[in-house]
Order: structure tokens, then C-alpha cells, then sequence
């Protein structure tokens, strides 16, 4: 078994959009160069605004979409050369909208049960058991098996979704805003049902969310996205306490917080609106929106490179703390 | 009660005619915002908020319908105006922006024509008088190339431009009080904090009180003088905004305050299991007896099963509703 | 036009299932055979006690005769829509799910059946077949599976976004088995609907077609042949037109109310509610 559960070597995902006749072919660069790893049980963070890349990075993993370079490489093998069934055995999904995740004419029994038997579980009893295991790990009763999902509330519908995730005993589920689309009261419930899930099955988790108070909560390792690339990395107290690159600060500072209880100040906070992927700007992507911009900035792309021991910032001013 | 009272909210009633029965959407909803004043309503879906918003505005429509209460726009009351005075009202003294910008715009009307016509129906400016004042407000809004971006249509813009339009046509006519319904929740975190700073800068300029609705308490904890927290129909609490978060009274604020992961408890507290509210948010068909919030409230006891707390006041300006509230 | 309520439903139900019964009893509730028993002495007589719809030029029983056409249209309506919906959901749900060059050839070939009226085309492929029952089938079944296909195309188009299509994906589902297990369910309802306005559509077709001579030919009796028979005398005996056409226009009526009903029932019958 490979020490590294997940390994992305320079993946880039490009997609050619437009036409010849109407206003020309553009290259969108959704992924632009993303290095990352993921071990086995521990969960990272995925943080990033509208545009930056982290829904496609997902797709990519999930072996839905082909990247246009680079390398993924799960459980030691690269995603290309395996199966379809393996890998669905390997990394599963949570998706964001509970209302649109589950089949409506599915009861949760078909739901959970049919992906078992493509995978050549037959004998009933066993699937029977495997099904009733998992709707009681989620917190949902035996019943809820013969129901189908518009009799759910959206935090049910949510479990359930999870529940299918992880009937196939996956390594690593990649969670994609799993609570952006619930209720504010019941997010709570939910991400201690991760966490505790996590433990219990020795889940390792990819945490796509916009929230910082949930990334900062739930991972050991964080990245941070901008128009397609990495902008820092690092240990979840070393993003919080010690950003060293200006959007993570920015991303940081624009959270509404009556107590001031972040690290980094208003000052810190980006002007404009998140670029076009289509037409990045040139050097560093973000220098148009940043506090502490100079020329070299527009023109030098910087370099992911290590400001601590497993912390890494891409920014020419990564050395500066706050 | 404050003299300087822009906006009074008395006991508003909301119904809603469905299963051929009348349910109450909202009641008893009371609150006050003074001229200049940034109030905040929060609550989750469902809980009421923007319906009394659009009470305020007088654009219930049908299956909802003013049920009772009273609504009291500097010293005049509202709440059975006719439609021709409520649409004088709305964009001359009450303006209004919602949260998806794509929806409430006119995606055939260039946004520069779509602001002009706030100052041609309202201030009887002519239309290149009001095109060039247009355009004055965009640069307010901090919209880069205003000259150019007048005559773009929404679709061409983003969302934080987008938005920043809504503002310029809700501010137009400089209102007394602004009512912005989620505003910045279709938006990306960066721009959200620019959208809430460009907001309450104008405000204060142009001396407009805002009615803020949101379901991020700390969102309009950050950003308004006192917040009230709508729960199921009701107001279960206000309080000013600095003491809302770090002391809340009702067990509904205090589960939405604990429950929710923010940034820093982690170095503080470690990774603690968040504090959960249990079960769900009921619906308005089936609000239960009593007090609405009981059958997730951990300190639920006979009283609250059968009898609706009423509004305990407490000091200042604060009131709670609860039984066992503190 | 809908009507209100469960209406459509009720009505086009019992017009429908009426049309049916009479098909298939036709042998119990026809009075005499509607091919043998002419009778030259009976030409033309109105409507009256013993032949309660009159008789026809040659003094065939009218009420007979339209007894056992009813199986004639019936059979047309059912068979040819089952065959156009198997073809048009079919190359629809692919071209849709697929895409690509898949769906280039099969929109392209779409747009070219929709461009063709096709009640000519029904009359190219009768000339080439020669007339008759099997031939009309034939015709009519392949002449309009465009709108299902279109229909099943626009559907899947905008269920492939759904979390539990990419789910299905993410789990292993192989493609044949999400298009017809997770996609196709879900959009069955306005399918259906199509089928049913459709075999009123056949049944109007070969009314036309054997009005034109070319569907069923005399003397089995089909109600739109039984029109075109009718032609000349519809001054001097208006029943040999009038019966025949009513039926035909009840049936069809019949089958559009029964779409619509069907419509609002299999239509969101989960209603979202929102987070």
C-alpha cells in the first residue's frame, strides 16, 4: 500500500470553449499546474472563490474529465491505467445540492443497494446488512430505507448522499460543499457527521468549501485556489495563524468578524472582482487585486516554494509575515 | 421609543391561504429602526425575514396578505396605503436590493438606462440629464469605467458589478431607508466584504437607514447597530449587535452562535465537536404549539410545550422571547 | 386547452378506454359482419331503429362498420407510436447523453425529418410498399419520431448536470445502464404525454391516407376510408360522413385530453423545497 493515498504531479485540465466563427477558440485553463498529495486518513482543505479551479480539480480526480498534463496517481497507480469499478471503490463524492443529488424515483434502499450489486455483491443478505449498517451510521432509521427523497428534509437528503458515498468503502471521499446548501442550524450536524465518519471508517477527506470557519475546523492540510493554481499550502494553523500569501490573507479578512479575532487585518482585503479564467492576468493571476503589488508582480510568475517546513506560499513577498 | 424613528414595525401579521386554511407566515413581529440606522433581521429560510420585508415594501402578493399590525414610515402609517402611494414610496424613500442581481434586473434594458429611469420616474429629470447622473452613480458605486459600463447589459457584467448596479438604483433617489434582502450571498467571500463596505459607506454618506436580512449573524452583527433574530415567524430576540454575539439570550441564537465552526476556536478550543441544534426547521404548515422552537430547545420544559413565551424586555434596547431565557 | 383540475383526465380517460372497449368487442356489439353483409336493397337508408346509424352506398351497417374500424385505427395509433417512441426516445437519450459526433448525425437527421411534411413522406413510403394495413404500419412508424426524439434529447441535456447522473458516474455505473435506469425514468412523463397526442396523430394520418386511397382499401371498413367513400353523397346522405368523422374527432379528443391530464399528473409530483 502506498504511503500516499492521492498524488498530483503538475495536473493541468484545459478546455478549448467558443467556436472559429464566433469570436474565435480560447483556451479556459481551468487547472493550471496543481502539485498536490493527500494520505491516507487525513483530510485537506480545498479553498477557493468562483472561477479558481477546485470543482474541475474534482472532476479530474474523480476521473471524469481527462487532464490535459500532468499526472494522478491513486493508491500509487496512475488514474489512466485503472478500472472504472476500482476506482469508484477507491474516491467517492459528497455533492453540495441535496435536492439535486439523489434520483428521485429511487427509494434510499435502491439508492445504496444497486452500487453494490454492480460491483458484484449479490447474495442478498449481505447487501441487506451493508445497507442497514450504513443508514445507521448516518444517523437516519431502518425505516428510511423504503422512502424515496422529497420526504426528506435537506439534512436528511444530505446524510443520504453521504451514505451512498461511502457504501462502497472508499479510501477518500472528496466533499464538495457539503454544507453551503443546509440550513445554518443543522451545518453543525453535518460536519460532526463527517468528522465522526472520518474516524470511525479512516476516511481521508478532500474538503472543497468557500467557508473558512468549516476548512479551518475539519482539515490538517490546507490549499488555497486562485484562477487555476495553488497560491499557498500548508497545516491548517499555519494557513490560519501565518498566511504568507496575499489572497489567503484577503480570503481571511473578508470574513465579517464582530470579536477581530483573525490573524490579518482590513487592510489586507482585495479590491476588484475575482479575474476571468478565460484571460488571466499575466505574472502572478492575482497582482491586479493585491494590497502589496509592484511591477515584478505583472510580469514573473511566482513560485510555489517552501516558507517553513511544509508550508508554501507562491507569492515574491512570502517571506513577509503580517 | 426614539423620536427620531424612521421606520416602526407594530405587531405585523402575515397570512398565508394555503390548504384552503389561513396559516400565520409571521406575527407579533415588532421593531424599530431610527433615521440613519443600520438594523439587521436574521433568521434561515423560511423563518419570515424577507416576507416582512416585502410587507414593509407593500408587495405581498397572494396567497400572502397583511394580516394585521401596523407600519409606520416617519410618523405616517402604511400599511393600508394605496398602490399608487406605495409605488411613489418605493425608490424615492424606501429602496430595495435583493439577492440575485441577474433575476431583479431587466436583462433587455442596458444598466445605465435601468438607473436613469429612477431619477426620470421620480425626480422628473429629463433623460440625458438623468443618463449623465447615471453615470454618477455608477463612479459612486466604484463600477471602473463608467462611461463605457452604462450602456453594457447585465448579462455582460459579474456578479459583484452586478450588484454594485442594484445599489446604484436603490440609492438613487437617496431613500431614507434601504432594504437589502441577502445581498451578498451569491457572491464570492472577496467581493462580499467590498458589496457590505461599499453599502454601508453610501449609507452613512447620504444619511439612509438600512434594513439588513441576512442569515450570516455575523455578517450584520459586523455591520449593524442592533440586530433582531426571527425564528419561524416570531422575533425571538434583539439585542445591539455588539452584545448579540457575545451574549446571546435565546437558546435559538445561542445554538446558531456555538454551532456554527469560526475562524481562530480551533487554535483556542482545539478541534471540539460543534455544539448541534437538533432537528429541523419546521415548516409554517406545521409550526408546533407553544413555543415554536421547543422541540429542538435543550431547555424545553412543560410551560413551553402550551404556552408561546411572550416579549420579555431587557436592558436598553434588548427583549428576548423565552421562558428560560439567559 | 386544459381543463380544470383532473378533468382532462377523466374525460380523455373514458373516451379512450370507450374507443378500446368498442375495438375489441367489436365482434359482440356489432349488429351485422361489416364486410359481407351488403345488402343493395339496404343502400343509404338514415339512421333509424334497425340500422342506428344508416347504411352505406353499398348497405353495409354503419355502426358495424365503425365497430371494427376501431381496431383498424386503434391498432394504426398504438402500434405506429410504440414504434415511433421506441426509435425517437432511443436515438434521443443517446444523442443527448453521448454527444458529439453522435449527436451531430442525430440531430442533423432530426431537423431533416421535421423539415419533411410527413404526411408525404407516409405517401413516398405507401407508394413503394403498396397499400394495405402492414404497409401503413410501416409508414407510420417511421415518419414521426422526431419530437420524441427531440423531447428525450432536451431532457437528458438538462438532467446530466443533476448531482445523482454524476453520482451514478462516480459510483461505476456504466453509460447503457444510467441511461436507462437513472435518466430515462425521470423523464418519462412528458414522454408519455407525446404518445398519447401521437396516436391521435396516426389515427388522423390514416384517416387521411385512406381518404386519399392509399391506406386501407375497401372493403374492410377504417373510418377514414369510410370518409373517402363518403365524398360524394355528403349533400344527399350526410350520416355515411357524419358518424365516421365524429368518431374519429371523439378518439382523437379523447387521446389529447388523456396527454394533457397524464401531463399534470407524472409532471413534478416531488416538489422541491428550498434549503
Amino acid at each position: 500500500m502506498a504511503e500516499t493515498l492521492l498524488a498530483l504531479d503538475d495536473v493541468a485540465v484545459h478546455f478549448k470553449v467558443g467556436s472559429a466563427l464566433a469570436g474565435g477558440v480560447h483556451l479556459l485553463k481551468a487547472v493550471d499546474g496543481v502539485t498536490l498529495d493527500v494520505k491516507p486518513g487525513e483530510c485537506l482543505g480545498l479553498v477557493g472563490e468562483s472561477g479558481c479551479g477546485k470543482s474541475t480539480l474534482a472532476l479530474a480526480i474523480m476521473a471524469l474529465v481527462p487532464p490535459t498534463r500532468g499526472r494522478i496517481a491513486l493508491d500509487g497507480r496512475d488514474l489512466a491505467e485503472r478500472k472504472r469499478l476500482e476506482t469508484a471503490r477507491t474516491v467517492q463524492m459528497v455533492f453540495q445540492d441535496p435536492y439535486a443529488s439523489l434520483n428521485p424515483r429511487q427509494t434510499v434502499r435502491r439508492t445504496l443497494a444497486d452500487p453494490l450489486r454492480i460491483h458484484g455483491i449479490r447474495d442478498k443478505a449481505e447487501v441487506e446488512a451493508r445497507v442497514a449498517d450504513m443508514l445507521a451510521r448516518v444517523g437516519l432509521r431502518p425505516e428510511h430505507a423504503d422512502r424515496y427523497p422529497h420526504e426528506f428534509s435537506g439534512g436528511q437528503r444530505q446524510r443520504i448522499g453521504i451514505a451512498r458515498a461511502l457504501i462502497l468503502q472508499p479510501k477518500l471521499v472528496i466533499c464538495d460543499e457539503p454544507v453551503s446548501a443546509l440550513d445554518v442550524s443543522i451545518r453543525a450536524q453535518i460536519i460532526n457527521l463527517l468528522l465522526e465518519l472520518k474516524d470511525q471508517l479512516g476516511l481521508a477527506y478532500i474538503m472543497i468549501s468557500h467557508d473558512l470557519g468549516v476548512v479551518e475546523h475539519v482539515s490538517d492540510r490546507v490549499a488555497v485556489m486562485y484562477l487555476g493554481r495553488i497560491v499557498e499550502q500548508g497545516g491548517w494553523r499555519e494557513i490560519f495563524e501565518d498566511p504568507r500569501h496575499p489572497y489567503t490573507r484577503a480570503l481571511i479578512a473578508a470574513i465579517p468578524d464582530p470579536f477581530l479575532r483573525a490573524a490579518v487585518t482590513a487592510r489586507a482585503k482585495a479590491r476588484g472582482e475575482v479575474a476571468s479564467a478565460l484571460n488571466p492576468p499575466p505574472g502572478c493571476h492575482f497582482h491586479p487585486r493585491c494590497p502589496i503589488k509592484v511591477e515584478r508582480c505583472a510580469t514573473e510568475v511566482p513560485a510555489l516554494d517552501a516558507v517553513a517546513a511544509g508550508h508554501r506560499a507562491a507569492c515574491h513577498f512570502r517571506e513577509r509575515t503580517n | 421609543m426614539t423620536t427620531d424613528s424612521l421606520l416602526k414595525v407594530d405587531g405585523l401579521r402575515i397570512a398565508l391561504a394555503a390548504d384552503s386554511t389561513t396559516y400565520n407566515a409571521v406575527e407579533e413581529v415588532s421593531f424599530e429602526i431610527g433615521r440613519g440606522e443600520a438594523f439587521g433581521l436574521v433568521g434561515e429560510s423560511g423563518c419570515g425575514k424577507s416576507i416582512t420585508a416585502l410587507a414593509v415594501m407593500g408587495l405581498l402578493k397572494r396567497p400572502l396578505s397583511l394580516g394585521g399590525g401596523k407600519i409606520v414610515l416617519d410618523g405616517e402609517e402604511i400599511q393600508s396605503a394605496s398602490p399608487a402611494k406605495m409605488r411613489d414610496l418605493r425608490g424615492r424613500r424606501i429602496g430595495m436590493i435583493f439577492q440575485e442581481p441577474m433575476t431583479a434586473l431587466n436583462p433587455l434594458s442596458p444598466v445605465g438606462r435601468q438607473i436613469a429611469e429612477m431619477f426620470v420616474l421620480h425626480q422628473d429629470a429629463s433623460w440625458s440629464e438623468a443618463m449623465d447622473r447615471a453615470e454618477e452613480a455608477l463612479r459612486q458605486v466604484r463600477v471602473p469605467s463608467p462611461a463605457r459600463r452604462i450602456k453594457d447589459y447585465p448579462h455582460q457584467l459579474s456578479g459583484g458589478m452586478r450588484q454594485r448596479v442594484m445599489i446604484a438604483i436603490a440609492l438613487a433617489c437617496s431613500p431614507e431607508l434601504l432594504i437589502a434582502d441577502e445581498p451578498t450571498t451569491a457572491l464570492d467571500v472577496t467581493v462580499q466584504a467590498e458589496i457590505i463596505d461599499l453599502m454601508a459607506e453610501l449609507c452613512a454618506a447620504k444619511g439612509t437607514a438600512i434594513l439588513m436580512i441576512s442569515h450570516d449573524l455575523g455578517l450584520v452583527a459586523n455591520m449593524c447597530k442592533r440586530v433582531a433574530v426571527m425564528y419561524a415567524g416570531r422575533i425571538v430576540e434583539a439585542q445591539p449587535a455588539e452584545e448579540i454575539f457575545a451574549t446571546p439570550q435565546h437558546p435559538y441564537t445561542q445554538g446558531l452562535v456555538n454551532s456554527l465552526p469560526r475562524l481562530g476556536e480551533r487554535s483556542r478550543r482545539g478541534q471540539q465537536r460543534l455544539r448541534e441544534i437538533a432537528g429541523v426547521v419546521p415548516s409554517i404548515q406545521a409550526y408546533p404549539p407553544g413555543c415554536r422552537f421547543n422541540p429542538r430547545c435543550l431547555r424545553a420544559s412543560d410551560i413551553c410545550l402550551d404556552t408561546a413565551p411572550a416579549i420579555t424586555p431587557l436592558q436598553g434596547d434588548s427583549l428576548v422571547r423565552c421562558h428560560h431565557h439567559g | 386547452m386544459t381543463l380544470k383540475g383532473g378533468t382532462s383526465l377523466w374525460i380523455g380517460g373514458i373516451l379512450v378506454a370507450l374507443a378500446l372497449f368498442v375495438a375489441v368487442a367489436a365482434p359482440v356489439i356489432a349488429l351485422t359482419d361489416p364486410v359481407m353483409a351488403a345488402n343493395l336493397m339496404n343502400a343509404e337508408i338514415p339512421p333509424g331503429l334497425e340500422f342506428p346509424f344508416g347504411t352505406d352506398v353499398q348497405g353495409r351497417d354503419i355502426y358495424s362498420r365503425i365497430c371494427y374500424g376501431a381496431r383498424i385505427s386503434l391498432t394504426v395509433g398504438i402500434v405506429s407510436q410504440t414504434c415511433n417512441s421506441l426509435i425517437g426516445v432511443t436515438l434521443g437519450l443517446t444523442a443527448g447523453y453521448w454527444g458529439g459526433l453522435w449527436d451531430d448525425l442525430v440531430s442533423g437527421l432530426t431537423n431533416l425529418m421535421l423539415a419533411i411534411p410527413s404526411l408525404i413522406f407516409a405517401l413516398a413510403i405507401m407508394a413503394i410498399l403498396g397499400p394495405g394495413l402492414v404497409s401503413l404500419l410501416i409508414a407510420l412508424g417511421l415518419t414521426s419520431w422526431s419530437y420524441s426524439c427531440r423531447l428525450a434529447r432536451a431532457q437528458v441535456l438538462s438532467l446530466k448536470s443533476q448531482g445523482y447522473i454524476q453520482a451514478a458516474r462516480i459510483l461505476g455505473y456504466g453509460d447503457l445502464r444510467i441511461m436507462f435506469t437513472q435518466v430515462l425514468p425521470n423523464i418519462l412523463g412528458p414522454l408519455i404525454v407525446i404518445a398519447t397526442l401521437g396516436m391521435g396523430g396516426a389515427i388522423l394520418a390514416e384517416a387521411a391516407l385512406s381518404f386519399l386511397g392509399l391506406g386501407i382499401r375497401p372493403p374492410f371498413p377504417s373510418w377514414g376510408s369510410m370518409l373517402s367513400e363518403a365524398r360524394d353523397q355528403i349533400n344527399t346522405a350526410p350520416w355515411l360522413s357524419v358518424f365516421p368523422g365524429l368518431t374519429i374527432f371523439l378518439t382523437v379528443l379523447g387521446l389529447n385530453l388523456l396527454g394533457d391530464g397524464l401531463r399534470d399528473i407524472l409532471d413534478p409530483q416531488a416538489t422541491t423545497r428550498r434549503a
